[in-house]
């Protein structure tokens, strides 16, 4: 179901219309309403007249984590703070936190841009959906309650952890759609396996994960597990949080909802905007938020966008499945590495359990990379060749696709951190 | 004719023989033979118990990945020459021998032999008047 037909299936002409008034709205009250915007304007010599529609997107100055982090807490916000209904802040995993700022409006934006994305994912009034997302300063959990009772399905706002909590309620209350990040969404799918609750045993039939960077063999891995289609949500709270794009039936890219939020994408080195389907930096410009407008905000996430109409007749633009963070980005002896695409290897051998971390050590001025996996029970053989030639084959496997040598080492099962949030992947030693 | 023989994946970690030990303690198991092979990365700990599936119940809920096999404990006198006159049974039916280890006991010595096939292997030496534990 499509939850605004006439904003997701309208023209390019009509979007490019809507998006530049907006853009040029947004500007002008940046200019007079947030010194540091106006600071950067009169630096580079850019007047609001300047930028005339989005043709001109390219002329404005780029906004940075670091520039929320040196206007901590309330610097770039736009309007008084008696506007403001609600404060989030970030989960600080890369730094000092960052606080963002909500107005009615923008809450009630919000909304509508989650109901949007449920409603590509079949969701409606007929679900019961457990947010298994943090509820609190995170924007997971609260984001997308909002959406979820404006599609007017009925909500679990059970909130991350407890994992004993969620099992029982996924199945007395009969839970048909799960929201969480991926790496929660495994461990919940382990424990229903421990507790002996089969994927028939439960309604779960929709899944939306999303808050960090997973794989398609992750979504098959999930969606065989627990018995659901599962669907990429993607946001971050600088800015909205989830809903700024989401998949449709169609799983072609993820839509996104570009009359609030116009995204392009750059060459992170030479900073210039990147043709269509070239992968590059995410970058977002918000033109209808209040509380916290942003200018062309660097996201470092890898992706890249599509402007052709999809299958589900949605004109919106969309991202592909990020890669993964310019942040999560680990260079071992030059070359780039993504956590990404070791998950692809393990996943892809079917014999190895999907968790996994890496470990980056520097000795004697080379970069050494380590992959722990765990042990998969349900392949564990009694002899020792048959492990050490399991060793050796995840090693081939991860060293093909990377191109660059690494060790493995197996481990036991449940000795690597199980994660209610976003998973902790690496371990890089060389920056201590 | 046969056993059944407990075996566990052991990360080379300090600690970790001694938490498996804590564990069958902990539920009465008692250990009557055990074995520790070691690669450079992981060990394989081999054991036979007097309640293995308690023992791999008991592993297993403490995240050990454990697994069971068939092996045959063959009672040899322990005199020179006992596991020589069985290795040749088994040599003449064509059995190989996957691993083994032994412990001797007053005076007799049981050895643990674990080969593709158990049933196989514990037929063709009884035949030949060995004595297997059951």
């Amino acid at each position: 179901m499509i939850w605004n037909e006439h904003i997701e299936c309208c023209s390019r002409d009509a979007m490019t219309q809507r998006q530049s008034d907006g853009l040029r709205k947004m500007v002008e009250r940046l200019y007079f309403n947030v010194p540091f915007y106006r600071k950067k304007f009169q630096e580079m010599d850019l007047s609001p007249h300047d930028i005339r529609g989005i043709e001109d997107l390219h002329k404005l100055p780029f906004t940075y984590k670091q520039d929320l982090r040196d206007n901590y807490p309330m610097g770039l916000f736009a309007v008084p703070q008696s506007e403001i209904v609600r404060l989030h802040a970030s989960s600080g995993t890369t730094g000092k936190q960052t606080v963002v700022g909500y107005t009615r409006k923008d809450l009630d934006m919000w909304s509508e841009v989650v109901a949007r994305c449920f409603s590509a994912a079949g969701i409606s009034k007929k679900d019961i959906v457990q947010i298994a997302y943090g509820y609190g300063l995170f924007t997971g959990g609260l984001g997308l309650h909002y959406g979820t009772e404006k599609v007017g399905a009925s909500v679990i706002p059970i909130s991350g952890g407890n994992t004993h909590r969620q099992l029982q309620m996924m199945q007395d209350l009969g839970s048909t759609v799960l929201a969480c990040t991926p790496s929660y969404a495994l461990y919940l799918a382990e424990s229903l396996e421990k507790a002996g609750i089969t994927r028939e045993q439960t309604k779960l039939r929709v899944g939306i994960f999303g808050a960090e960077a997973w794989t398609n063999e992750m979504r098959k891995e999930l969606e065989y597990k627990l018995g659901l289609k599962a669907f990429d949500i993607y946001g971050l709270s600088e800015i909205m949080g989830p809903g700024v794009a989401c998949e449709c039936e169609c799983q072609n890219g993820l839509h996104v909802n570009e009359d609030h939020f116009i995204p392009e994408i750059i060459d992170p080195l030479t900073l210039e905007p990147l043709p269509e389907g070239q992968v590059g930096e995410l970058v977002f410009t918000t033109i209808t938020k209040e509380g916290l407008p942003l200018l062309r905000y660097r996201t470092r996430d890898l992706s890249a966008l599509h402007y052709d109409t999809c299958s589900c007749g949605r004109t919106l633009v969309r991202m592909e499945k990020c890669k993964g963070r310019t942040d999560d980005m680990l260079i071992i002896r030059g070359v780039n590495v993504f956590p990404s695409q070791i998950e692809s290897v393990l996943l892809n051998m079917h014999e190895t359990s999907p968790h996994y971390q890496l470990i980056v050590d520097r000795v004697n001025n080379l970069d050494i990379l380590e992959v722990h996996v765990e042990m998969d029970e349900h392949f564990f053989a009694d002899e020792i060749r048959k492990i050490e030639d399991l060793n050796k084959r995840i090693k081939h496997n991860i060293e093909n696709t990377l191109g660059i040598s690494v060790g493995v080492k197996l481990v036991e099962p449940n000795t690597i951190e199980r994660s209610e949030g976003k998973a902790k992947r690496i371990i890089d030693n060389r920056k201590k | 004719m046969t056993i059944q023989q407990l075996s566990v994946f052991l990360e080379n970690k300090s600690g970790r023989l001694l938490e498996v030990t804590k564990v069958l303690a902990e539920h009465d198991i008692n250990m009557s033979a055990f074995s520790i092979a070691d690669s450079s990365d992981f060990g394989m700990l081999r054991m036979i118990v007097d309640k293995p599936e308690a023992a791999y119940t008991a592993l297993k809920n403490n995240n050990f990945s454990v697994n069971i096999t068939q092996v045959v404990g063959l009672v040899v006198p322990d005199t020179a020459g006992s596991l020589y006159n069985a290795l040749e049974i088994l040599k003449k039916d064509n059995i190989e021998v996957e691993y083994m280890y032994a412990f001797s006991f007053k005076d007799n010595a049981t050895v643990i032999i674990r080969s593709a096939n158990a049933e196989q292997t514990a037929a063709a030496l009884k035949t030949a008047g060995f004595q297997t534990m059951d």
